[in-house]
C-alpha cells in the first residue's frame, strides 16, 4: 500500500493519546464507587504495559548498561502485572450479592 | 511479524484495557473486565515478544518468573487493611520501571530505534524527558507515601520554612535541565536532572498529611498513567499510549472524587500541611449520655431500620466481621439494616466497600452518600463505628472549621444515634462533635470490636 500523506508519527500518537483520555473519562466515571479500589489495583497492573518497553531494552544478545537496566525494569513490572491482577480478582471475588 | 500486524495486536490489547475499566461499572461484570486486562496484557507481552529485536530471552523469562512469583505472593498475602499500602508500592513500581526504561532509552537509543546516526530524535529526548520526570516523581512520592500509610514516619505533614519557594526552585531547574538535555543529549544533564526529579517526588509528599493520602495516593496513580503514556510516545507504541492516557484519567477523576468527598481544594491538598493538630485532645465535659452493651442491644432489636456508619476506625480495630455478625443476628429478627459509606471513609477511595465485602456484606446493603442521606430522617437507629469527622454537622454549620462544606451523613437525624467510640475525643481534622451531646445520641465507649461483640451477646 502506498502512503498518501506524509503524516508525523507524533501527530498520529497524539491523536490515540487524545482519544484515549476521552474514552478513560467516560469510562471511569461508569465505575460504581463500591468498586474503587479494585479500580485502582487494576490500572495499577495495566500501567505496568510499560512492560513491553523493559522487554525490548533487555533483549540484545550482547551485554550492556541498558540491557541491565531493562532486565530489572523487566521483574519490577512482572511483580505489578502479577500483583496487581492477583490482588485484584482477589478483592472481586469477595463481592457478594444478598443470598 | 510484520510492524502493521504488531499495531493492530496492540490497538486489540487496548481495547482489552478499555473493557477491563469498563467491567467495574458493577460487581457482576468485574470479573470479566479483570479476565479483559490479563488477556490484553498477554497480548501486549506476545506480540512485542515476537519483534524481530528481541534476540536473548533469558533475562526476560528470568525477570517475569521473578517477579510474577514475588507480586503472585504479595497479592495472596496482603490484608485488605493494608491495600493503600499496597497500591503505592506498586506504584512506585511502575513510576521506577519507567525511569529505567527511559534511562536504557538514552544509553542504547538504537535498540529503540530512535536514534539518526547516533543522535537522538529531539522529539523522543523530549519524551523520554517527559516520561523518566514524572516516573521518577511517582517512585519516591509513592515510597513516601507508603512510608506514611505504614506508619514507617510519621502522618503529620512536614514543613519547613520556603518549603514552597524551594520546591518552586527544583521544578524550574528539573524544566531547565530538560530544555538543555533536548538541545546537546547531554547524558551528564540527563542524570542530574534524573536525580532532581526523585527528590522532587520526595519533596511533593512530605507535606501532606495523613488525612489527604486517599487524594494523594488517587494522584500518584494518574501520575503512575502518564509516565506510562511518555514511554508510551517516546517508543510509538500505541498501546502504552492508551493505558497511560486511561490510567493517568482514571487517577485524575479518583483525585477529584476524593476532594469532593472532603471539600478540599486540590491545590490546597498539594500544598499541604492539614490535619498537624490530630492530637489535638479538646477534654470536653459536655452533658452525654453514656450506654452500655446491653441497653445498645435493646435499642437495636426494637427498631425497624437500622443504618450502619462504618469509619476506617472499625478497620484499626479489625470489627468488620463482628459488626456482618450483628447485622446478621438483626436481620433475623426481622430489622432491616443497611451500610452508608461516606467518599473518603476509608484511606483510599471504595476502601471501606472492600474491608465490609471481606466481612461477608452483601454489596446491594451497603449505600453510597448520595443514595442513602435523605433516609436518615425515616431511620430507627444510626450505628455510628468508627467515624466521626464525616457525621459531624459542624461541617455545614461552621464554614470556617477545617472541615467547613465536607458531605457529611446527617445521622442526627435518626431516631436514635449510637456511637461506639473510645472517648469523645474528636478526630482527624481535630474538632468537637456536636452529635455526642444531643439528647437522642447515646455514646457506646469502648474498643469497636469488642463492644460490638458484647452487643451480638446481648441480642
Amino acid at each position: 500500500m502506498e502512503i498518501v500523506m506524509d503524516i508525523h508519527p507524533l501527530v498520529i500518537a497524539v491523536t490515540v493519546f487524545v482519544l484515549a483520555v476521552f474514552v478513560g473519562y467516560y469510562v471511569v466515571w461508569s465505575v460504581t464507587a463500591a468498586l474503587h479500589t479494585p479500580l485502582m489495583s487494576v490500572t495499577n497492573a495495566i500501567s505496568s504495559v510499560i512492560i513491553v518497553g523493559a522487554l525490548i531494552a533487555a533483549a540484545p544478545m550482547e551485554g550492556s548498561v541498558a540491557k541491565i537496566l531493562g532486565g530489572v525494569a523487566v521483574g519490577l513490572a512482572a511483580v505489578n502485572i502479577f500483583g496487581g491482577f492477583t490482588v485484584t480478582q482477589r478483592m472481586l471475588q469477595m463481592y457478594k450479592k444478598k443470598k | 511479524m510484520t510492524a502493521n500486524l504488531a499495531a493492530i495486536l496492540y490497538l486489540i490489547a487496548g481495547v482489552c484495557f478499555i473493557m477491563a475499566l469498563r467491567g467495574l461499572s458493577s460487581p457482576a461484570s468485574a470479573r470479566a473486565g479483570n479476565i479483559f486486562g490479563i488477556v490484553g496484557m498477554i497480548i501486549a507481552i506476545g506480540t512485542t515478544l515476537a519483534q524481530p529485536g528481541i534476540e536473548d530471552y533469558l533475562w526476560i523469562v528470568v525477570g517475569i518468573v521473578v517477579g510474577g512469583l514475588v507480586g503472585t505472593v504479595i497479592a495472596l498475602k496482603i490484608q485488605m487493611t493494608a491495600m493503600p499500602q499496597l497500591v503505592a508500592a506498586f506504584h512506585s513500581l511502575v513510576g521506577l520501571a519507567a525511569v529505567l526504561v527511559a534511562a536504557s532509552a538514552l544509553l542504547a537509543p538504537d535498540v529503540f530505534h530512535i536514534a539518526i546516526e547516533g543522535k537522538i530524535k529531539v522529539v523522543s529526548r523530549i519524551e523520554m524527558s517527559i516520561g523518566m520526570v514524572i516516573g521518577a516523581i511517582t517512585f519516591t512520592g509513592s515510597i513516601i507515601a507508603f512510608a506514611k500509610l505504614q506508619e514507617l514516619m510519621t502522618g503529620a505533614p512536614l514543613v519547613f520554612p520556603g518549603q514552597r519557594l524551594f520546591n518552586l526552585a527544583v521544578a524550574i531547574v528539573i524544566i531547565a535541565l530538560a530544555a538543555i538535555f533536548c538541545i546537546d543529549q547531554s547524558p551528564t544533564v540527563f542524570w542530574i536532572m534524573t536525580a532532581l526529579a526523585l527528590l522532587f517526588g520526595v519533596l511533593i509528599i512530605i507535606p501532606i498529611g495523613g488525612a489527604d493520602m486517599p487524594v494523594v495516593i488517587s494522584m500518584l496513580n494518574s501520575y503512575s498513567g502518564w509516565a506510562a503514556a511518555g514511554i508510551g510516545f517516546t517508543l510509538e507504541n500505541t498501546v502504552l499510549i492508551i493505558v497511560g492516557a486511561l490510567v493517568g484519567s482514571s487517577g485524575a477523576i479518583l483525585s477529584y472524587i476524593m476532594c469532593k468527598g472532603m471539600n478540599r481544594s486540590f491545590v490546597s491538598v498539594i500544598l499541604g500541611g492539614f490535619g498537624g493538630a490530630d492530637s489535638m485532645s479538646v477534654k470536653s465535659d459536655k452533658p452525654h449520655k453514656a450506654g452500655s452493651a446491653d441497653d445498645a442491644a435493646f435499642i437495636l432489636s426494637n427498631a425497624g431500620s437500622v443504618v450502619i456508619v462504618p469509619g476506617y476506625g472499625l478497620a484499626v480495630a479489625q470489627a468488620q466481621h463482628a459488626v456482618q455478625e450483628m447485622t446478621e443476628a438483626l436481620a433475623k429478627q426481622g430489622v432491616s439494616v443497611r451500610y452508608a459509606i461516606h467518599p473518603v471513609a476509608g484511606r483510599m477511595p471504595g476502601h471501606m466497600n472492600v474491608l465490609l465485602a471481606e466481612a461477608s456484606v452483601p454489596y446491594d446493603d451497603v449505600f453510597e452518600l448520595d443514595e442513602i442521606n435523605s433516609d436518615f430522617s425515616s431511620t430507627d437507629v444510626a450505628f455510628v463505628i468508627g467515624a466521626n469527622d464525616v457525621v459531624n454537622p459542624v461541617a455545614k454549620t461552621d464554614p470556617q472549621s477545617p472541615i467547613g462544606g465536607m458531605p457529611i451523613l446527617d445521622v442526627e437525624n435518626a431516631k436514635t444515634v449510637l456511637f461506639v467510640k473510645r472517648s469523645l475525643s474528636p478526630g482527624y481534622a481535630g474538632i468537637d462533635n456536636p452529635v455526642f451531646y444531643n439528647s437522642n445520641t447515646m455514646m457506646l465507649f469502648g474498643d469497636a470490636k469488642k463492644m460490638v461483640e458484647a452487643i451480638v451477646k446481648a441480642l
